[in-house]
C-alpha cells in the first residue's frame, strides 16, 4: 500500500482484493499514529468506529454492492457534527461536546460507503487563516513543520498533504478550503453556495459557509463532491440542482476563455507570480484563451467580509451560553456571571474579536454605515464576476499571497485577514472555486485559483482535470 | 385636574399562537402540554449546526389573518434576528420579522356600546415562540422547559385608536373570537394561546400630539387587560398631577396586587441589532399560496352580525352571544339548517343548550344534543306535536340517552292531544268538579283561567295544545 | 472604538474580558475598524443591499410532525439538568 494513492486506484485495489477495507483504514490508521503528535492534524482519530465501517464496506464489496467510495478512508473537519462522537470546532467552548445527530454531509458520506477515521483540526469555529486559533494548538504543514497549514480547514489539508487519510471535507468561508489546499499542495474546491447541504455544520457565517472536499487530485475532489452533494430539505438554502457533471465552457463550448482579473494579478511576489503565470499559459497552450479583465471592486472583498462574517457570527455564536450544551462556567452568581465568564472561559481571543466585531457593526447606529454597506458592496462585487461570466468562462487567480507562512509570523489580526484577499471575493459571490497545486516557491507548495459562475462547478472540473493531466504538480508531495 | 380631563391613547399588541401541528422552523410537535423539554428538538433547542425551515402552514394562516382585516400583504417577506440573551430564548436571537413583515397595514371593526369602530392594525408578523422558565420548583435556581420554543406567533400589533381600558379589552375579545373564526388559533387564553401587550400613554384632552408612553407586558385574559390598562392609566394620570413625568419603560402587570411595576433587566433599552437572517430566504407569497389562504377566510364576525340582524331579523343582545363563539355559531347555523325558526333556536341554545353546557362543564362542540336533534325538537313544537314544555322533557332525555326526537316522544307518549272531544271532555269535568271557582271566574276573576288551564293540563299529563285549552275553556266557563 | 463602546459591545454580547484582554482587545478592534472602514472608497450609491448569495425563495415545508424527541440524548450533553429541566441560576422577572 502506497499513501499517495487515489481513489480510483484505492477503488480498484479494494475490487481486485489487493486489500480490505479493514487493512486499508488500518494502514492509515497507522500513519496517523506515526505522524499526528508531530503534525497535529487531528483532534480525534475514531479507530474503532473506523474498522466498524470499514467491515462493513468489505461487506457490501463482497455482495458487489460498493461503489466509488465504498472503503476509501476519509476525514471529517471537526465542525461537522458526528452522531455520538466527539464535534468540537476546535474550541474549549464544546470540548466534550457529543452531538446526537449526524450533519448531511457526514450522513451522506457515510452512505456512500466512506470509513472515517477522525475528526481533523481547524481554527477555531473556522475563524483564522493558519490553524493557530484552535484551541488544541495548530496543526502543522507537512512540507515544513514549522510553518502553517493554512486555515480554518489546515488539518484536513495537512492530513491529505501528508498522506494520513486519501481525502477529507472541509469548509470554505472565506477561503478556509482554498488557501490550506494551496499551502498543503493538495486539491480542494469550495463548490457553489447552495451545493452542499450546511445540516450539522456548526455555523459560522450562514451566508457565506459551504462545505467542500480535499483530494490528492481534481478526480478524486470531484468524487467525494458527487456524494456530498445535492438538495437537503433540511437546509433551506440548499439548492435544487441535479449533480454536477463535467462541462465545457458556455454553450459547453470545449475552448474557454479563462479570465485573469489585474487586480489579483498585479503586484504579486516575482517567484509567485511567475509560478502562477507558468500555471495560467499550460491552461491556455491546452487551447483555451488567456483574457485580462478587470474585478474593480475586488480591493473591498475583505473589508466587506470581515462585517458580514462578523455580523453573522456573532449572532450564531449567541447560543453557546453555558445552558444547553458546552462549557459552563463553575458556581455561577447569577445568570449573566453565568454566560459572560462561560463566554468568556469558552471562546479564545479571535472568536471574541470578531464577535465583537460583528456586534458593533450592527449595533445602532453603525448598521447603515458598516453591515449595509457591506451588503451594497457585496452586491458590487456579485455583479463584478457576473459580468465578467459574459466574457469569460473561468477566471484564474491566485490563492494567497504566498506560499504558506511560519506560525506565529503574522501576529496582527488584519495582516491576517488580508491574506484572505484572494479567497474572500468569491465567497461573496457566492461562486465555486478550486484550488490546485500548480507549482513551488521556495520548496513550498503554491495553488492556483479557478472560479466558475454559480453551479458551473463541472467547469472547474474539466478545466483542472486538463491542467492535472498535463502537469505533476499534484503528485508532489512531502518527504515522509 | 379631575380625571375627565385626560384622555388615554392605547395600543395592543397581541401575540396569537398559531394552531399548526409542528412548530414554524422545525418538525417537531407543537401541541401544548407534555413532559418539560419533549417537545424540543435540535432545531428548538439552538443546537450546533442545525438549522431552521419555515413551515408553509404558518405563512397560510398568516395571510388567512391578512385578507380577513383586509391588510396589505406583501409580496416578498424576509425574517430578520432578533439578538438579546435569555435563558428560554436557546440560540440567543428569536427568529422574526422586523421591516419587511407578512402582513401590512389592515383594519379589525368591532362593536363597542352599539356603536361600531374601526381600529387600525399597522402590522402583522410571524415569529418563533421562546420556552418558559419555571421559578417555583427549585429555590436557587429556574428550570428552563422549551417545549413551546419554536411554536408560531402572529404578532399582531394595533395602531394606538384604543381609548379607554374598555375598549382595549373588547378588542383583544374581538381578536380573540376572529382568530378563532378563522381557524387559526384555538384561543386557549389559560394555555398562553394569545398574549397581549399593552402600550399606555394618557395626555390633557386639549393636547396635541402623545404622552410618553409605557408597555405592559404578558396580559392574558379580557379581565387583565382591563384592569392593568386601567391601573396604569390611573398611575400615569397621578405622576403627572404631582409634577412628575411618565418613564418610557416596560412593566409588568400583577394581578394579585392589582398593580404594575417596572420589569427588572429591561430598563436597560435593549439594542436588539435586528438584521436579515442568512439561514433562510425570503418568502415569495404565491398566488397559489394566497388563493389558498383566501379559500381559507370564512363568514366573519361582523359580516355574520350583519347577516343576524338584518336577515334573521335577532336582537343585538342575541346576535352578539351567537357570534362571540364560532362554534356556537356554527351550531346555531346548523340547527337553522334543519329549517326551524332563527328565534327559538336561538332562545333554545341561549337557554337551555348553554344552561346544560354550564352546569356540566361540556363545550359545545361536544354537546351531547346535536344540531340536527335540536333543530327537529324545534320543529316538531313549531307543528304542535308537542309543547314547548314537554320539549324541555324530551331535550332532558337527549341530553342524558341521546336518540332521536320523534322515537322519544313516540315511546314517551309525549304526543300533544289536539282532538278536540278529547280535550272537551276533560274541560267539562274540570269545570263541572269546581263551581267555585267558576263563579269567581263569572264575576270577573279573570285570573281563576290559569286555575282551570293548570287542572286540565295536569289531567292531560302536559300533552293538551294550551291554545286550544284556553278557547274551549272560556267557552265552556260562559256558561251554557 | 473607546472603552465605552467596547463596554457596551461586552455587555450586548455577553463576553467578559479580563484587564489584559481588554487592552489588547481596544487595540485590535481600532485596527479592524480602520480596515472595514476601507469600504468607504466604493461607491454604492443606489446599490440594492444583498443579503444572500442565492436568488432562491424560501422553500416552504409542510406541516407535519417528523421530529421524535428523544430528551435523554439532548439533556445528556447539557451541563446542569433536573427533571427534565435545563437548570440556571435563579431568574428574577
Ligand atoms: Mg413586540
Ligand atoms: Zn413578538
Amino acid at each position: 500500500m502506497q499513501p499517495f494513492t487515489s481513489i480510483a486506484d484505492l477503488g480498484r485495489g479494494l475490487a481486485r482484493g489487493d486489500y480490505s477495507a479493514r487493512e486499508l483504514a488500518a494502514f492509515y490508521l497507522e500513519r496517523i499514529a506515526a505522524a499526528n503528535d508531530d503534525l497535529n492534524a487531528f483532534i480525534r482519530v475514531t479507530e474503532e468506529r473506523a474498522l466498524g465501517a470499514a467491515e462493513a464496506a468489505d461487506r457490501s464489496i463482497a455482495r458487489g454492492e460498493g461503489g466509488p467510495l465504498t472503503g476509501i478512508p476519509l476525514a471529517h473537519k471537526d465542525i461537522f457534527c458526528t452522531d455520538g462522537v466527539a464535534t468540537t470546532c476546535a474550541s474549549r467552548m464544546l470540548a466534550g461536546f457529543v452531538p446526537p445527530y449526524d450533519a448531511t454531509v457526514v450522513a451522506r458520506l457515510a452512505a456512500a460507503g466512506t470509513v472515517c477515521l477522525g475528526k481533523t483540526n481547524m481554527d477555531e469555529f473556522a475563524m483564522g487563516s493558519s490553524n493557530e486559533t484552535s484551541w488544541f494548538g495548530p496543526a502543522r504543514n507537512p512540507w515544513d513543520r514549522g510553518r502553517a497549514p493554512g486555515g480554518s480547514s489546515g488539518g484536513s489539508a495537512a492530513a491529505v498533504g501528508a498522506g494520513l487519510v486519501p481525502c477529507a471535507t472541509g469548509t470554505d468561508t472565506g477561503g478556509s478550503i482554498r488557501q490550506p489546499a494551496a499551502f498543503c499542495g493538495v486539491t480542494g474546491l469550495k463548490p457553489t453556495y447552495g451545493r452542499v447541504s450546511r445540516y450539522g455544520m456548526i455555523a459560522f457565517a450562514s451566508s457565506l459557509d459551504q462545505g467542500g472536499a480535499f483530494g490528492r487530485s481534481v478526480e478524486d475532489v470531484e468524487t467525494v463532491l458527487g456524494a456530498m452533494e445535492g438538495h437537503d430539505p433540511l437546509d433551506s438554502t440548499s439548492a435544487e440542482r441535479g449533480p454536477t457533471r463535467r462541462s465545457g465552457g458556455r454553450n459547453g463550448a470545449e475552448r474557454m476563455r479563462i479570465g485573469l482579473p489585474s487586480e489579483y494579478w498585479t503586484g504579486l511576489p516575482g517567484d509567485l507570480g511567475g509560478c502562477l503565470l507558468a500555471a495560467a499559459q499550460e491552461l491556455e497552450q491546452a487551447g483555451h484563451a488567456l483574457v485580462s479583465l478587470s474585478l474593480p471592486h475586488t480591493d473591498a472583498a475583505v473589508p466587506a467580509y470581515y462585517v458580514i462574517a462578523g455580523a453573522e457570527a456573532s449572532a450564531n455564536l449567541s447560543r453557546y451560553d453555558g445552558v444547553r450544551f458546552g462549557l459552563r462556567a463553575e458556581d455561577p452568581t447569577d445568570l449573566d456571571d453565568l454566560y459572560r465568564r462561560s463566554r468568556a472561559a469558552g471562546f479564545g481571543t479571535e472568536v471574541k474579536r470578531r464577535i465583537l466585531t460583528g456586534t458593533y457593526t450592527l449595533s445602532v447606529g453603525y448598521y447603515d454605515a458598516y453591515y449595509l454597506k457591506a451588503q451594497r458592496v457585496r452586491r458590487r462585487i456579485q455583479q463584478d464576476f457576473l459580468e465578467a461570466f459574459d466574457d469569460v468562462d473561468a477566471i484564474a487567480a491566485p490563492v494567497a499571497p504566498g506560499p504558506a507562512f511560519e506560525l506565529g509570523a503574522v501576529d496582527d489580526p488584519v495582516a491576517m485577514y488580508r491574506q484572505d484577499v484572494f479567497t474572500t471575493p468569491a465567497s461573496l459571490a457566492g461562486l465555486p472555486a478550486m484550488s490546485m497545486p500548480c507549482g513551488l516557491v521556495d520548496g513550498l507548495p503554491v495553488g492556483l485559483q479557478l472560479i466558475g459562475p454559480p453551479f458551473e462547478e463541472g467547469r472547474l472540473l474539466n478545466l483542472g482535470s486538463e491542467f492535472q493531466q498535463r502537469t505533476d504538480w499534484h503528485l508532489r508531495h512531502p518527504e515522509t | 385636574m379631575p380625571a375627565r380631563d385626560w384622555e388615554s391613547v392605547i395600543g395592543l399588541e397581541i401575540h396569537v399562537q398559531l394552531a399548526t401541528r409542528s412548530k414554524i422552523f422545525s418538525g417537531a410537535d407543537a401541541a401544548f402540554g407534555a413532559a418539560p423539554n419533549t417537545r424540543a428538538c435540535a432545531v428548538d433547542l439552538g443546537m450546533p449546526g442545525v438549522l431552521p425551515v419555515l413551515n408553509r402552514e404558518a405563512v397560510r394562516m398568516a395571510l388567512t389573518f391578512g385578507l380577513a382585516i383586509d391588510a396589505e400583504i406583501a409580496r416578498t417577506c424576509r425574517f430578520d434576528r432578533k439578538n438579546y440573551f435569555y435563558p428560554d430564548l436557546p440560540k440567543g436571537y428569536q427568529i422574526s420579522q422586523f421591516d419587511q413583515p407578512i402582513v401590512g397595514a389592515g383594519v379589525m371593526e368591532m362593536e363597542v356600546d352599539g356603536a361600531t369602530r374601526r381600529i387600525g392594525i399597522r402590522r402583522a408578523h410571524l415569529e418563533e415562540d421562546a420556552g418558559k422558565s419555571l421559578h417555583e420548583e427549585y429555590a436557587d435556581m429556574t428550570g428552563i422547559d422549551l417545549n413551546r420554543a419554536g411554536t408560531p406567533l402572529l404578532e399582531v400589533v394595533s395602531e394606538p385608536d384604543l381609548r379607554t381600558p374598555a375598549e382595549a379589552a373588547a378588542f383583544f375579545r374581538e381578536m380573540h373570537a376572529l382568530v378563532r373564526y378563522l381557524g387559526i388559533c384555538d384561543g386557549n387564553l389559560n394555555e398562553g394561546s394569545m398574549r397581549c401587550d399593552a402600550n399606555v400613554s394618557v395626555r390633557r384632552r386639549d393636547q396635541e400630539g402623545l404622552g410618553e408612553r409605557t408597555e405592559i407586558k404578558n396580559l392574558n385574559s379580557f379581565r387583565f387587560v382591563r384592569q392593568a390598562i386601567a391601573h396604569e392609566i390611573d398611575r400615569q394620570i397621578a405622576v403627572l398631577e404631582s409634577g412628575g413625568s411618565v418613564v418610557r419603560e416596560t412593566r409588568l402587570y400583577d394581578p394579585r396586587g392589582d398593580e404594575t411595576r417596572p420589569m427588572r433587566g429591561k430598563e436597560l433599552s435593549e439594542d436588539y441589532r435586528y438584521f436579515p437572517d442568512p439561514d433562510l430566504l425570503p418568502v415569495r407569497v404565491t398566488p397559489d399560496l394566497l388563493a389558498e389562504a383566501r379559500a381559507r377566510v370564512p363568514e366573519l364576525p361582523r359580516d355574520k352580525r350583519r347577516r343576524y340582524r338584518e336577515e334573521l331579523g335577532l336582537s343585538d343582545a342575541d346576535t352578539r352571544f351567537l357570534t362571540a363563539d364560532p362554534d356556537v355559531a356554527g351550531y346555531f347555523e346548523a340547527t337553522l339548517a334543519t329549517g326551524c325558526g332563527a328565534k327559538p333556536a336561538a332562545n333554545w341554545i341561549m337557554e337551555r343548550v348553554t344552561g346544560s353546557l354550564n352546569r356540566t362543564g361540556l363545550d359545545i362542540a361536544r354537546c351531547p344534543v346535536t344540531s340536527g336533534q335540536l333543530g327537529r325538537l324545534i320543529a316538531r313544537i313549531e307543528e304542535g306535536v308537542i309543547s314547548g314544555k314537554i320539549a324541555g322533557t324530551v331535550f332532558d332525555v337527549l341530553w342524558e340517552e341521546g336518540g332521536d326526537v320523534d322515537a322519544i316522544i313516540d315511546a314517551r307518549g309525549l304526543r300533544q292531544v289536539s282532538d278536540a272531544d278529547e280535550i272537551g271532555r276533560v274541560v267539562r269535568e274540570v269545570v263541572n268538579d269546581h263551581p267555585e271557582q267558576v263563579e269567581q271566574f263569572r264575576a270577573g276573576r279573570e285570573k281563576v283561567l290559569g286555575f282551570f288551564v293548570g287542572r286540565v293540563m295536569r289531567a292531560t299529563g302536559g300533552k293538551a295544545d294550551p291554545g286550544q285549552v284556553n278557547v274551549l275553556l272560556r267557552d265552556a266557563l260562559r256558561g251554557p | 472604538m473607546d472603552r465605552k463602546t467596547l463596554d457596551r459591545l461586552t455587555r450586548l454580547s455577553q463576553l467578559q474580558l479580563s484587564a489584559e484582554e481588554e487592552r489588547l482587545v481596544l487595540d485590535d478592534l481600532g485596527h479592524i475598524v480602520a480596515l472595514i472602514d476601507e469600504m468607504r472608497a466604493v461607491d454604492t450609491e443606489g446599490v440594492e443591499p444583498l443579503a444572500h448569495p442565492l436568488d432562491m425563495d424560501q422553500p416552504l415545508r409542510d406541516d407535519a410532525v417528523t421530529e421524535a424527541v428523544d430528551r435523554a440524548r439532548f439533556l445528556a450533553v447539557a451541563p446542569l439538568t433536573r427533571d427534565g429541566l435545563y437548570l440556571v441560576p435563579r431568574v428574577v422577572e
